[in-house]
């Protein structure tokens, strides 16, 4: 029992480990946001949706990569969403965990979404894809 | 408030072998033990913490939020009392499987450093409209 349960909690360790963070390509229908549903500006080239919440390790160290990267890149919106308080968002974009990120072109389509803290290097290629680089 | 990192990755560690114990040995004494660990916690006053915080007399390079491995303690709680319910009344396999889930969280978090516990948040929240 122990040992299953150990064997489980390894695997499940090492995928989560490669998964989080990494931008995905979003499947199915594009979803697309307006500043009404974000109650924020839109970003002129592209547009960083943080979803974060109250009790949530990852989340800090996420802003910061977010920031960065928000001032490096000109034309780029950072905006953060508490999800508790957006549970409606939260529902119908299907979100699980947080920090989800969602990367948005300039007309507002989820381009790639990133569950778990996303390295830099990778908000930066998913940015370049967003603004059609 | 703040925590030392190091202290909360060393609980996890401790949490860990004290619920594999519980498995090998089934003995619900010491899964009532754990309860009362995870519940002392969730109030931040973590007798593991404490033990480490004896030992390492560095100070940690960083410190991180409180709040995420608070609610995780609340979440290991939960499951710990379901176990013990399972032991008391002789259902094993609620006794089994509660006690693995924690198992299996406490492992995640001491190994990888992933707090499920903290996920369970969001996931609750959604379930739970009507708390809002």
């Amino acid at each position: 029992m122990v040992l299953v349960t150990l064997v489980a909690a390894t695997l499940a360790g090492v995928v989560l480990r490669r998964r989080s963070g990494v931008p995905r390509e979003v499947r199915g229908d594009v979803e697309r946001l307006t500043s009404g549903d974000l109650e924020a500006d839109l970003g002129e080239r592209a547009t960083l949706v943080q979803f974060s919440s109250a009790f949530c390790q990852p989340c800090r160290a996420t802003r910061r990569v977010l920031a960065e990267v928000t001032e490096m890149v000109p034309g780029v919106a950072h905006v953060e969403i508490d999800a508790e308080s957006r549970l409606d968002l939260v529902r119908s974009l299907n979100i699980l965990r947080t920090p989800t990120v969602l990367v948005l072109d300039a007309s507002g389509h989820v381009v790639k979404r990133a569950s778990g803290q996303p390295r830099k290097v990778d908000v930066i290629g998913a940015l370049g894809l967003a603004v059609g680089e | 408030m703040q925590a030392d990192p190091r202290a909360l990755r060393f609980a996890a560690v401790v949490t860990t072998i004290v619920l594999a114990l519980v498995l090998v040995t089934g003995s619900a004494w010491l899964l009532a033990a754990q309860a009362v660990v995870f519940a002392l916690s969730i109030f931040g006053v973590s007798p593991y913490g404490m033990v480490f915080k004896g030992i390492v007399k560095s100070p940690p390079r960083e410190l991180e939020d409180a709040a995420p491995p608070r609610f995780a303690q609340g979440v290991g709680l939960a499951f710990a009392l379901v176990g013990l319910v399972g032991y008391v009344t002789q259902i094993t396999p609620l006794a089994l499987g509660a006690t693995a889930a924690a198992l299996f969280a406490a492992f995640l978090n001491a190994a990888f450093g992933f707090c499920l516990g903290c996920e369970m948040f969001l996931i609750i929240r959604r379930l739970l409209p009507a708390a809002r």
